[in-house]
């Protein structure tokens, strides 16, 4: 049961995923928190993990989910479908020429949903800057998380500044997981 | 026989160097299927990068079923996307059997801490990099803005409506209003 579960839910984020990897993570937040499978704070990781491993994100995404929640059927499964919209709808559109995306028709219903996606993909990474850098505990506004999100924001987009195309964003997040290391140990050490 | 080895081989290749996804992939499967094994043309890269952001799914499986239908009918275009997937899938099915174990270690636990918030500000990235290519009309903005509010407001009251849902919305909306004006613009040039 687990397995068709994962099967039709990365069905769906395959059939729906615009705009490549980053457009799919809200559709697979959409499944993942649905489900119940993995909570937000470790979906966040993998999708750091994603990130700095090879290979498309979508599909790291879909093996990790599958695998953490029904082993190596489950990774199989989840994989398998999260590639096959993609794979039929090439063969499709190969065979029959693109005559098919230049329709006005489907041209129509594009304009919508490019747009539309966008709105979706901006909302997600407000949300989870939002939620993971203002963090109110006990009444009390956290100030580390914020500081960090604020160092690590005014780094990534600040670099593009000095260097053409700024820092990567597997930089990015080598600099952030030191970041994170460091600030605890700072406040252990007494700073 | 060779020629499906090769697609196989080659494309796994791009799934085991490219990190980061979508984009990055385009520029290392060019360089693989365009200028070393003369696959196809640099016309048809530029094509499919076309179609492949019009499709869903992941923008490096669409390219491989592409080049691998062409040179080899079902067979290549099974062959390239497997070589695709299969790098990835390893590497994620080993991490997912030990990240549990890792994320006990006190100091990785605080580097995904910080981990968690560049996630966020990467997937910032994305939406606004998007924002900047979208065309500046009325229409395109009243799409992102609507499905930028409705996601945000899902978000933050954790209401159980996907993402899909306003996807097929704005497609079905944009349909109509196509629709709606099209004879009112056949006439207009009419007289």
């Amino acid at each position: 049961m687990i397995l068709l579960e994962l099967f039709a839910g990365f069905l769906k984020v395959g059939c729906f995923a615009f705009g490549g990897a980053y457009g799919a993570i809200p559709l697979i937040r959409d499944v993942v928190l649905s489900y119940g499978w993995l909570d937000d704070e470790m979906l966040t990781y993998m999708i750091a993990v994603s990130e700095s491993t090879p290979g498309p994100i979508m599909v790291n995404l879909a093996t990790y989910v599958g695998s953490s929640q029904a082993g190596f059927p489950g990774a199989l499964a989840a994989t398998l479908a999260v590639v096959l919209p993609s794979f039929i709808i090439i063969l499709l559109v190969t065979a029959l020429l693109k005559t098919v995306l230049k329709n006005p028709f489907v041209q129509a219903v594009l304009r919508g949903l490019k747009p539309c996606m966008i709105g979706i993909i901006l909302a997600t990474g407000v949300f989870m800057i939002i939620r993971n850098g203002i963090v109110i505990r006990d009444g009390v506004l956290l100030i580390r998380p914020l500081l960090l999100t604020l160092v690590l924001g005014a780094v990534y987009f600040g670099s593009r500044k000095i260097k053409k195309g700024g820092i990567s964003p597997i930089l990015l997040i080598c600099i952030s997981a030191a970041a994170g290391i460091a600030v605890p140990a700072l406040y252990a050490a007494g700073g | 026989m060779s020629l499906l080895l090769d697609l196989f081989l080659s494309f796994a290749q791009v799934g085991l160097f490219t990190f980061g996804g979508g984009y990055a992939m385009i520029a290392l499967i060019e360089n693989t299927c365009v200028e070393k094994k003369r696959w196809i043309t640099h016309d048809e890269m530029m094509n499919i990068t076309v179609v492949a952001e019009s499709t869903p799914g992941p923008i490096a499986i669409n390219c491989a079923t592409y080049v691998g239908y062409r040179q080899k009918g079902l067979a290549g275009a099974l062959a390239a996307t497997a070589g695709m997937v299969l790098p990835s899938f390893c590497i994620i099915f080993a991490i997912s059997k030990l990240l549990d174990h890792f994320l006990e270690i006190t100091w990785i636990a605080h580097a995904f801490q910080g981990i968690k918030i560049a996630v966020g500000i990467l997937i910032l990235d994305a939406a606004l990099r998007m924002l900047k290519k979208m065309q500046k009309k009325p229409a395109p903005r009243a799409f992102m803005l609507s499905a930028f509010a409705a996601m945000l407001l899902i978000n933050v009251f954790s209401v159980r409506i996907s993402s899909i849902v306003l996807m097929l919305a704005a497609g079905l909306a944009s349909l109509v209003i196509f629709m709606v004006n099209r004879p009112a613009a056949k006439g207009g040039a009419g007289k």
